[in-house]
């Protein structure tokens, strides 16, 4: 069953800050919120916890370090060592410059890969977004006020006259394939 | 409110505070923009039908980059001897263009890499068209050594993967070979933070344009961006990320790029100073070429409100000061060949003054240490077309000491019988002058079809100096 839900359109950063306070205040489950560009301490006014990211990024630059070195020694080394000028197979020092590059490339890559997976981001991908302006310059608050004593036309009223909603769309929620 | 309250605590604890723009300081973007004016300045230039200034320009780019086509054809057809290399001076031309390219390139990681983790926020106007120039400047780079190899066909042998010839693998302790992977690795990982900082601008086109094609291509290009605060959280975290990962990485392409000369026995190449002397002239160079491309820009492509005197002032005390860390650099090097008392290197560093090539060395000191000084002026910062001239200047020097420091050491080495002249041929300078119709004719196509600037970042700045931060309305 799909549910109701109710598409609030801000203008400032202000006001959609104090919105989600209020919401997640009065207990209205927030579906989503959408900006057009990364407004502080909205996550933290959601409630929503770090991205793990880093960590991919530290696991990648890892990958590339023990890769790089492993390539490096191996072709050196042992697959097909060749004299050249003197200097010894096994040469550390010399294998610095690329098992750093290696390093970079791999945690950068692989950090990208982790960001679009996570997000689902991909081409040909497309969602509609709930509001046409919300990748311009308007705000989207997207509430599921559930329960016995939700009435739409009050919960819209709290929204535009103390937050200055510019707008209010009722919808039913998207049932993702 | 109690909650408001609350928030503020726990977001200040999170970020540090950002700076306050002091009333007298004037504002980092002009004519009091509200974030749709933005999205539509900044889209007007890919939906409006391109001027009759850009189509000349465009003309032109084409019509450079069709004299390096036929000069690289011509090099193909006959190998390398149409070029005026010796077997002295076996370096010339093409290495200091790969060298000129790639420096040019670091300006635009070091404007959106290493001011993103300074926090400077003048950054926000210029970085996607620094970024862009970046990437195409490694794309002019690269194409250099591609051509030196004589049978570029073959390019694929400098890569480690196992193969017919016994698994002959690449010789992993020679400095050349360090630069593959550090210039791959430059190229590779400043695509990707270009793109990745694109996705939010391509969802803006994507629901903004009208055509049908259009949309779909921007549509395929964001990715399905729609800018939920998990995308804009992780797409922070992620950008902090490639910036942080950026910071290094551009330090140790032009150091590896040095280490080309300075792991050699040249005198003249064999110096340690020479990782942060190549670095500081890149960023020398690239600053140059930034603020060339930027006047230009906001002029053809009317973004006078968003690329304000205060970025050019910016830019030039960036410019200033690299020109000084250059000039220390070249002073010390001579110090060193006389303190050093190496009879080999104070020749060659004699003959780089006063030898045959003593006027490309005199150009470079004057383009690179005495005409920036002007730049200590307020005034001089103020003027553009001052500016716009000492930007070009400034490049115009960086490219001869590339050359002076490649070819001017190599003419003359330890012994006499070897010593040899060089002069460019007519297939060299075509190469050149293609590769900068490679990188106008990739710059302005840019211009056309993506957005120059920056869009989410500048609506972030412009609604914080509007006042409309957090609990600034409460």
């Amino acid at each position: 069953m799909s549910r109701r839900l109710l598409v609030l359109a801000f203008e400032r950063e202000g006001d959609l800050l104090r919105a989600v306070g209020h919401a997640r205040a009065v207990g209205h489950e927030i579906v989503e919120v959408y900006a057009p560009y990364p407004v502080h301490g909205l996550p933290e006014a959601q409630g929503l916890a770090p991205s793990r990211l880093p960590w991919v990024c530290l696991a990648g630059g890892l990958l590339g370090l023990a890769g790089g070195l492993a390539l490096q020694a191996w072709t050196s080394a042992v697959d097909w060592p060749l004299n050249v000028g003197g200097k010894p197979f096994l040469s550390w020092p010399a294998f610095v410059p690329v098992a750093f590059e290696l390093v970079i490339l791999f945690a950068g890559l692989l950090t990208v890969a982790a960001f679009l997976h996570r997000e689902r981001l991909w081409p040909g991908k497309r969602l509609a977004v709930p509001l046409p302006r919300t990748t311009d310059d308007r705000f989207a608050l997207v509430l599921a006020p559930a329960g016995a004593s939700y009435v739409p036309e009050v919960v819209e009223r709290t929204y535009r006259e103390r937050f200055d909603a510019v707008e209010a769309v009722e919808t039913l929620e998207e049932t993702r394939p | 409110m109690a909650e408001t309250s609350v928030l503020d605590r726990r977001e200040g604890a999170r970020h540090p505070p950002v700076p306050q723009r002091h009333p007298a300081e004037p504002a980092l973007i002009l004519g009091h923009k509200t974030i749709g004016r933005v999205t539509a300045d900044v889209c007007a230039p890919i939906e409006r039908r391109p001027t009759g200034l850009w189509w000349a320009a465009f003309l032109a780019a084409l019509a450079a980059l069709a004299v390096g086509v036929a000069s690289v054809g011509y090099l193909f057809w006959k190998g390398i001897g149409v070029w005026g290399l010796n077997r002295t001076v076996g370096w010339a031309f093409d290495i200091t263009n790969f060298v000129f390219w790639v420096g040019i390139g670091h300006a635009g990681t070091l404007i959106s890499a290493i001011l993103l983790l300074f926090r400077q926020r003048w950054r926000t106007s210029i970085n996607r068209s620094a970024e862009a120039m970046t990437i195409f400047a490694v794309m002019c780079a690269g194409l250099f050594p591609l051509l030196h190899m004589g049978r570029p066909w073959n390019f694929l042998w400098v890569f480690p993967y196992p193969n017919t010839r016994g698994s002959l693998w690449v010789n992993f302790r020679s400095p050349l070979l360090w630069d593959v992977f550090a210039i791959g690795t430059y190229f590779t990982i400043s695509l990707v933070f270009w793109f990745v900082g694109l996705l939010p601008d391509f969802a803006t086109l994507r629901d903004r344009v009208k055509g049908r094609v259009a949309r779909a291509v921007y549509g395929a290009l964001s990715l399905g961006w729609r800018g939920t605060t998990r995308t804009w959280q992780r797409h922070e975290t992620v950008c902090l990320l490639l910036a942080g990962l950026a910071t290094p990485l551009v330090l140790s392409v032009h150091s590896v790029v040095s280490f080309d000369f300075a792991t050699s026995v040249i005198p003249g190449w064999h110096t340690t100073i020479f990782p942060p002397y190549f670095v500081a002239g890149a960023v020398f160079s690239g600053f140059g070429m930034v603020l060339t491309l930027m006047l230009i820009a906001r002029r053809v492509m009317g973004l006078q409100d968003y690329i304000t005197h205060r970025h050019v002032d910016a830019m030039c005390k960036v410019l200033l000061s690299m020109g000084l860390i250059v000039g220390l650099a070249y002073a010390t090097e001579l110090f060193v060949a006389w303190y050093s008392a190496n009879p080999y290197e104070k020749f060659a560093f004699n003959n780089r003054m006063f030898g045959p090539m003593g006027w490309a060395y005199g150009i470079m000191v004057l383009c690179n240490v005495a005409i920036p000084q002007v730049l200590w002026a307020p005034r001089a910062r103020r003027s553009l077309v001052l500016v716009f001239a000492v930007s070009i200047l400034v490049n115009v020097g960086m490219w001869f000491e590339r050359f002076v420091i490649i070819a001017g050491s190599l003419q003359r080495d330890f012994l006499p019988s070897s010593w040899a002249g060089y002069a460019p041929t007519l297939a060299e300078i075509g190469t050149f002058v293609g590769s900068f119709g490679l990188f106008f004719t990739l710059f302005l196509l840019f211009c056309r079809f993506l957005p120059m600037i920056a869009m989410s970042e500048v609506k972030a700045v412009v609604a914080h100096d509007a006042g409309d931060g957090h609990g600034g309305a409460s």
